[in-house]
């Protein structure tokens, strides 16, 4: 049975509230009221949630083998046919298509769901910013890049929504546009994701002229249009052994999409730019560099897992980025000082085992992981978002401290977050973080190994903060410790509802091992199946070892780290200065964030200053030296040419005419002397010469007279 | 009465007179009456040839030219103030507009 209804006729009405409400902040937000962009941005995403979740309902109606619906609403781009890797032509389209499948649904429910949370939460945290109607403008063009990306039937269309995000967020990054550091850590944000970006790009070109096709699956189209997608042409292409498990284009694709996929979810070398982006507000950095567009790197890896699937090799170098950079991650944020920073990296490291986990192959335990953290840690920013509120600005956490029963309710909700995070049973953390790390423990103990001492360091440095930050005795300044109140009810509320979330919201993942019945990793199964192939291994064996020792070993390690930060931090057993002071150079190390930053400068980001410096002394030298200079020079020659041509040959020529005119008339001139007396004695002379002529005639003439 | 000579001698001396006049003086009002005197001149010839054959025609000619100096001196006396007025001179050696 295909699953119908009007929620799934009207996908792309999903997209469009935020898309609608972002055009109206643009052209007239300024002209509005607050209540009215409260009203227009908060319900526009509202819709779109409302919306989303009756589309999944709707979908969910269906049977599990038949939950896709798509949609297609127009073909945007024909280039024509298109030879496939199985032989035969397809006709390649990219289509303006939405797909709602188990996988797009997750994604889609958090999206919209987490980030109506969030712009709730934002009426109150931004209330006395400037710019208002920007952010929330900002915001929601953000929700709709991100739905797009969620929702696209083909990996163009994602990549559309992923630029999307990506310019949403560098503006929101650079939000308060005056302040150096906020638009520097936009432009990093976007120049290293453009890295990324490349790769996206790369790959998928190569998906398309490999596989003809870039839609993800033809499933929930009819059949009679001939519509083909990567599943069924990857299929395709493995029936007829044209493509093989371990081909080394499966391979290529796979690992320039995860350097896409790097970028975007700021894994190792690319995730420099996220901790940067803690300069945007409190509700960004919740919405986007938390809960959902860090997360697309992980969905879109999660999408191609058929791809990924006949390509070990991309998936082993997933795995071990995903684990460095969990590890490498969480050592740095040990030793952070900015509420904010600490945050950051720990998302970075959690990112890191949603690609653990997908690297290991199991792709549902990531998107579960994606699911889980997006509660928690959008929890933990707002609750951050809202101690920074309380604390008039102050985000260092040595300025804290105290605040467990003045702020009562963010204290409570982001305990619940950070026992989450830390992976303690029943919280949502512990199951995702079990599945990942017990598909780990059976792929490759090493893995495992640097995974559970991540979820070691994560407790601690989670629980550190938390200390730091809640217990003991205040250490803010007088100006700030005056100031400290509650957050407002739309602040407040949101906190409540993620953290009932991060509490149950494991739940629907709860393993089979502890009598529940994995109904989370077995919704998304049809997506995950990948390409069915002759003499796959089936599921592997489970022993008890393997089923239960994971598991404790988490708890057990969680609860190390928990006890650690509680000596360290709240009975100050052991002083951490000493610690640092024992192993400076390793303090150091951390503190500075292993130098990456440096290292980057040093390496690529001054070189290509210095490329440019040198472009510059071309552009300088060369371009305007020589060549507009020189034109310059080449046009002021010739016309100095033709100037002496005019002047000796033309002008000369009339010079001479007029100059021999001149001369010969000189005699004449002589006779005009303009002085009427010399006139008068001419004529005289005349007149003489006339009578003397005739005057032998002057008888004859008076004679004639008479 | 006086044989013809003598009146074309005086009316010799006074067309010279004339002539010399006009071709050396740089006033124009000088060169004007040395016109005058020209004009004159020819008013003694024609006056004594008439009373010579005895024809009245030549002395009514001597009439008319008279009218005409006149006309001729109120002409040229207008011309020469419009010319001052322009110039601040009546000489006319400073009068080389003729020639450019």
């Amino acid at each position: 049975m295909t699953p119908t209804g009007y929620f799934l006729d009207h996908l792309w009405m999903i997209p469009l509230f935020p898309l609608v409400s972002a055009a109206l902040m643009l052209f007239v937000g300024k002209r509005l009221p607050k209540i009215g962009v409260n009203v227009l941005c908060v319900g526009s995403v509202g819709l779109a949630c409302v919306y989303a979740l009756g589309a999944v309902s709707q979908l969910l109606a269906a049977d599990p083998e038949h939950r896709v619906a798509q949609q297609i609403m127009f073909e945007w781009l024909t280039p024509g046919a298109m030879q496939m890797t199985g032989g035969h032509l397809v006709r390649f389209v990219a289509d303006w298509g939405l797909l709602l499948d188990p996988l797009s649904c997750v994604m889609v429910l958090v999206v919209t769901g987490v980030g109506f949370l969030i712009h709730v939460y934002s009426v109150g945290y931004m209330a006395h910013e400037g710019g208002y109607y920007r952010f929330f403008g900002y915001m929601n063009l953000f929700m709709f890049a991100m739905l797009t990306l969620v929702l696209a039937n083909n990996l163009l269309l994602m990549f559309v929504g992923w630029e999307g995000v990506g310019l949403c967020s560098y503006l929101l990054i650079g939000f308060y546009f005056l302040k150096k550091s906020a638009s520097d850590a936009g432009k990093k944000a976007f120049i290293v994701n453009r890295i990324g970006d490349a790769g996206f790009l790369l790959g998928l070109l190569l998906t398309a002229v490999t596989l003809g096709t870039i839609r993800f699956t033809s499933m929930g189209l009819p059949e009679s249009a001939g519509y083909t997608g990567i599943l069924q042409s990857l299929q395709a292409a493995v029936d007829a052994h044209a493509l093989t498990y371990g081909a080394p284009v499966l391979t290529l694709i796979a690992l320039l999409l995860f350097v896409g996929a790097a970028g975007k979810s700021a894994q190792i070398p690319l995730y420099v730019w996220l901790p940067d982006a803690m300069e945007g507000p409190t509700p960004v950095s919740a919405l986007i560099h938390a809960a959902t567009m860090v997360t697309a790197g992980v969905y879109m890896v999660a999408r191609m897992n058929a791809v990924y699937q006949l390509a070990p090799y991309a998936m082993d170098v997933v795995a071990v980025i995903g684990v460095v950079t969990a590890i490498f991650a969480a050592s740095m944020a040990l030793v952070q000082n900015d509420i904010k920073k600490v945050l950051a990296y720990s998302t970075i490291s959690q990112l890191g085992y949603m690609f653990l986990a997908l690297g290991v192959g199991a792709f549902s335990a990531g998107v579960f992981h994606l699911m889980t953290h997006a509660f928690f840690k959008a929890l933990l920013f707002l609750g951050a978002g809202s101690v920074i509120h309380a604390m008039s600005g102050e985000q260092d956490i040595r300025k804290m401290g105290g605040l467990w029963d003045k702020i009562s309710i963010t204290s409570k909700t982001f305990v619940i977050a950070t026992l989450a995070i830390a992976g303690i049973p029943p919280l949502a953390g512990f199951f995702s973080k079990d599945a990942i790390l017990g598909h780990a423990f059976e792929k490759n103990i090493a893995l495992w190994f640097v995974g559970i001492f991540t979820a070691f360091m994560t407790a601690f440095y989670m629980f550190r903060l938390f200390f730091l930050t809640f217990s003991g005795y205040s250490r803010a300044d007088e100006h700030a410790a005056g100031h400290i109140h509650e957050s407002p009810p739309t602040m407040t509320v949101p906190l409540m509802i993620l953290a009932g979330l991060s509490f149950i919201g494991g739940w629907i993942g709860w393993p089979e091992s502890l009598g529940g019945s994995d109904r989370f990793a077995k919704f998304l199964e049809p997506v995950m199946k990948g390409v069915t192939e002759a003499g796959a291994t089936e599921t592997a064996h489970h022993s008890w070892l393997a089923e239960y020792f994971p598991m404790l070993m988490a708890l057990v390690i969680a609860g190390a780290g928990i006890w650690l930060a509680y000596q360290f931090y709240r009975t100050k057993r052991i002083a951490p200065e000493l610690v640092a002071a024992k192993m400076p150079r390793v303090y150091d190390l951390l503190s500075h964030k292993y130098y990456v930053d440096e290292i980057y400068d040093a390496l690529i980001v001054n070189r290509v200053k210095d490329l440019s410096t040198l472009f510059g002394l071309f552009d300088g030298k060369v371009i305007d030296g020589i060549g507009v200079d020189g034109a310059g020079w080449l046009a002021r020659f010739g016309s100095t040419l033709s100037m002496w041509w005019d002047k000796w040959v033309i002008d000369g020529l009339l010079n001479f005419g007029a100059k021999f005119m001149q001369l010969l008339s000189y005699p004449i001139r002589l006779l005009q002397t303009g002085m009427f007396s010399s006139y008068a004695m001419v004529i005289l002379i005349g007149l003489v010469v006339l009578l003397a002529y005739y005057g032998r005639h002057m008888q004859t003439l008076l004679r004639g007279v008479h | 009465m006086l044989p013809i000579g003598h009146y074309l001698f005086l009316s010799l001396a006074l067309f010279i007179l004339g002539v010399i006049g006009v071709i050396t003086r740089r006033n124009v009002i000088v060169v004007l009456m040395s016109i005058e005197l020209i004009l004159n001149a020819v008013n003694i010839n024609l006056v004594a040839f008439s009373r010579l054959y005895g024809d009245v025609a030549g002395q009514v000619f001597a009439l008319f030219i008279i009218a005409d100096a006149a006309a001729e001196a109120a002409v040229g006396l207008g011309i020469i103030i419009a010319f001052f007025r322009n110039r601040e001179t009546v000489l006319a050696d400073e009068m080389d507009l003729l020639k450019w």
